[in-house]
């Protein structure tokens, strides 16, 4: 039940865009983020669409599952939608009662739709195709250069890659804790607000303990390995940019100064 | 109460490319008072199979009677299922949460919604059958003892419920031979007083083969042997190949048998052979 959140899952591949540099997959990320502002034509939107179609069937992640990651913020879609077309001022074409459907405002929300949908599928790509390890990686090297100006650049990559590490352990746990306690009769669907509240005692008790009693152990298993933070610290994998890497940051500029001159056209 | 299981499949993740079929049409019957023992190698689908059987799951087909009620149809009180069929997880000690004993026992009996008097008889028989003084500990924190000790307070708080059938996953993992001797003994002892229906899950031979009635083996999601301890133990081959060991001492039988020696071919426990040994080495020195 808990476990059907896929948001920040990753799929294990051996794809081109799996090999990619994090790195470069970071940055070519926000690049494509930028991209999705700067085009303000439809027109520009079938480059975006071709070029991240052409992504995605690269990469090999089933297209279905992608958009089941859509699901959960469907309704955020929807709603921005409904709140741009009737409220943006302009030249009413539709009227439902009070509420005035202007064509200012259907192009926003056709426009604000788009932009969701792509960036949500475009930072799913990230996430889906680079493991977090890598990702955490790429993010520490992406951070080095403000070490000077007192970023914790190690320490911030060092967190996040072990909370991204008990996420899917965390959610295990309490999956089996709320099994455990359903077996004894708990139930937490039903009732008032206090009682559900009360309910989920039975659930945080047990998951602050084991979170608590893990996070001890982790800290001495890594002591016992002679952690002592990021200074003097060699890796085990060089990040190299690679021939690859240039190929995808090629496209993506190209996909970049397309969607600069779209600007310039009439759709 | 019986249980009958027809068909059953289930699947994990339905629809995403980390699908698993877990359970792969598992039909089984398990009789009123039986000891039923569960066994499979690691990832086999105990657990996902057990935890259909009070509701917890849903089975993705198939259908799942419990004393001829069934338990996968939409309209079920889930309640009721899980009173009559009490579940030990793996591990039960990491679901205690009360400040007290007594309190950590009677969190089922109070979700059954019993009077007073009857969750303290309740809780006071509960602890008693898992061997933990009342009196002593009623008022301690369950977290000040041990994790064999936290283990049977956990047990006790599902007998708490007088569950018709007990299921039990696991439940000696991770303890040394004295605490695992102590919990297979009060298990045994529970069952031949009250007669209910016991499901001891397990991936030690050794352990189910002198407690229980009958085995049942899954293999990759599939039930692929059933019958007495006696009966499956002679299945050697099968059981290798899917990483089961039988009991020590049926290999030592086997052994004595290739050298030669006419022993009985059908022992599972040690007391077994030692009588056995015992009576050839007797005939021997009269003959
Ligand atoms: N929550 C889950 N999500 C996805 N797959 C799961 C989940 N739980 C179990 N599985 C998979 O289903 C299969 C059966 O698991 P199950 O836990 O039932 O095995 P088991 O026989 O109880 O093993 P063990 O002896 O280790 O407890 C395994 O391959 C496992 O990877
Ligand atoms: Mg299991």
């Amino acid at each position: 039940m808990i476990k059907d959140i896929t948001i920040g899952q990753y799929l294990p591949g051996n794809s081109f865009v799996h090999k990619l540099d994090p790195r470069v997959k970071i940055w070519l990320s926000f690049i494509y983020i930028i991209i999705l502002f700067i085009v303000n034509k439809y027109s520009g939107y079938i480059f975006i669409a071709a070029f991240t179609l052409i992504t995605i069937l690269v990469s090999k992640i089933p297209i279905k599952y992608l958009f089941k990651g859509l699901k959960p913020i469907l309704w955020i879609i929807i709603f921005t939608a409904v709140l741009n077309a009737i409220l943006t001022p302009g030249i009413t074409i539709y009227k439902i009662g009070p509420v005035n459907i202007t064509d200012k405002g259907v192009y926003l929300a056709v426009f604000m739709v788009l932009r969701l949908i792509f960036l949500i599928v475009g930072t799913s790509i990230l996430t889906l195709t680079t493991s977090p390890i890598a990702l955490t990686d790429g993010i520490e090297r992406l951070l080095n250069p403000f070490k000077r100006i007192g970023v914790p650049a190690h320490e911030l990559a060092m967190m996040m890659t072990i909370a991204l590490r008990f996420i899917p352990t965390l959610l295990d746990e309490t999956d089996k804790i709320m099994k455990a306690q359903m077996a004894r009769g708990a139930d937490f669907e039903t009732g008032n607000i206090i009682n559900r509240a009360k309910s989920l005692i039975p659930i945080l008790v047990p998951l602050f303990i084991s979170s608590f009693r893990r996070a001890d152990e982790l800290a001495l298993a890594m002591e016992a390995r002679c952690y002592r933070g990021g200074k003097g610290r060699s890796r085990l994998k060089q990040l190299k940019i690679e021939g690859r890497d240039y190929v995808a940051i090629t496209f993506t500029i190209l996909l970049m100064i397309i969607s600069i001159v779209s600007r310039r056209w009439s759709i | 109460m019986s249980i009958k299981i027809e068909n059953l499949v289930y699947k994990y993740m339905i629809g995403t490319p980390f699908e698993k079929t877990a359970i792969d049409d598992v039909s089984l019957e398990i009789k009123d008072g039986e000891f039923i023992g569960l066994i499979g190698h690691t990832g086999s689908g105990k657990s996902t199979l057990i935890q259909q059987l009070n509701g917890l799951l849903k089975p993705t087909s198939g259908k799942i009677y419990i004393d001829g009620e069934d338990i996968t149809s939409k309209d079920i009180n889930l309640k009721k299922i899980r009173q009559k069929v009490g579940l030990v997880f793996q591990y039960p000690e990491y679901q205690l949460f009360e400040e007290t004993i007594f309190k950590d026992v009677a969190f089922g009996p109070q979700n059954l919604g019993l009077s007073d008097d009857e969750i303290l008889k309740r809780v006071r028989r509960a602890l008693e059958i898992v061997g933990i003084d009342f009196e002593k500990y009623k008022d301690k924190s369950p977290f000040d003892l041990s994790g064999g000790q936290r283990r049977r307070i956990a047990i006790a708080g599902i007998l708490a419920m007088e569950p018709k059938i007990l299921i039990l996953d696991e439940p000696t993992a991770g303890l040394d031979p004295k605490g695992r001797d102590e919990i297979l003994e009060e298990i045994r002892k529970l069952h031949k007083e009250y007669n209910n229906t016991v499901i001891l899950v397990s991936h030690s031979m050794e352990d189910v083969a002198k407690l229980v009635d009958r085995l049942i083996v899954m293999y990759k999601g599939k039930n692929i042997l059933t019958g007495t301890p006696r009966e499956v133990f002679m299945e050697i081959e099968t059981l290798e190949k899917i990483g089961l060991a039988v009991p020590q001492v049926t290999y030592l039988v086997r052994e004595l048998r290739k050298r030669g020696i006419n022993i009985r071919e059908d022992i599972i426990t040690v007391k077994e052979a030692q009588d056995e040994i015992l009576r050839l080495l007797r005939r021997d020195k009269n003959d």
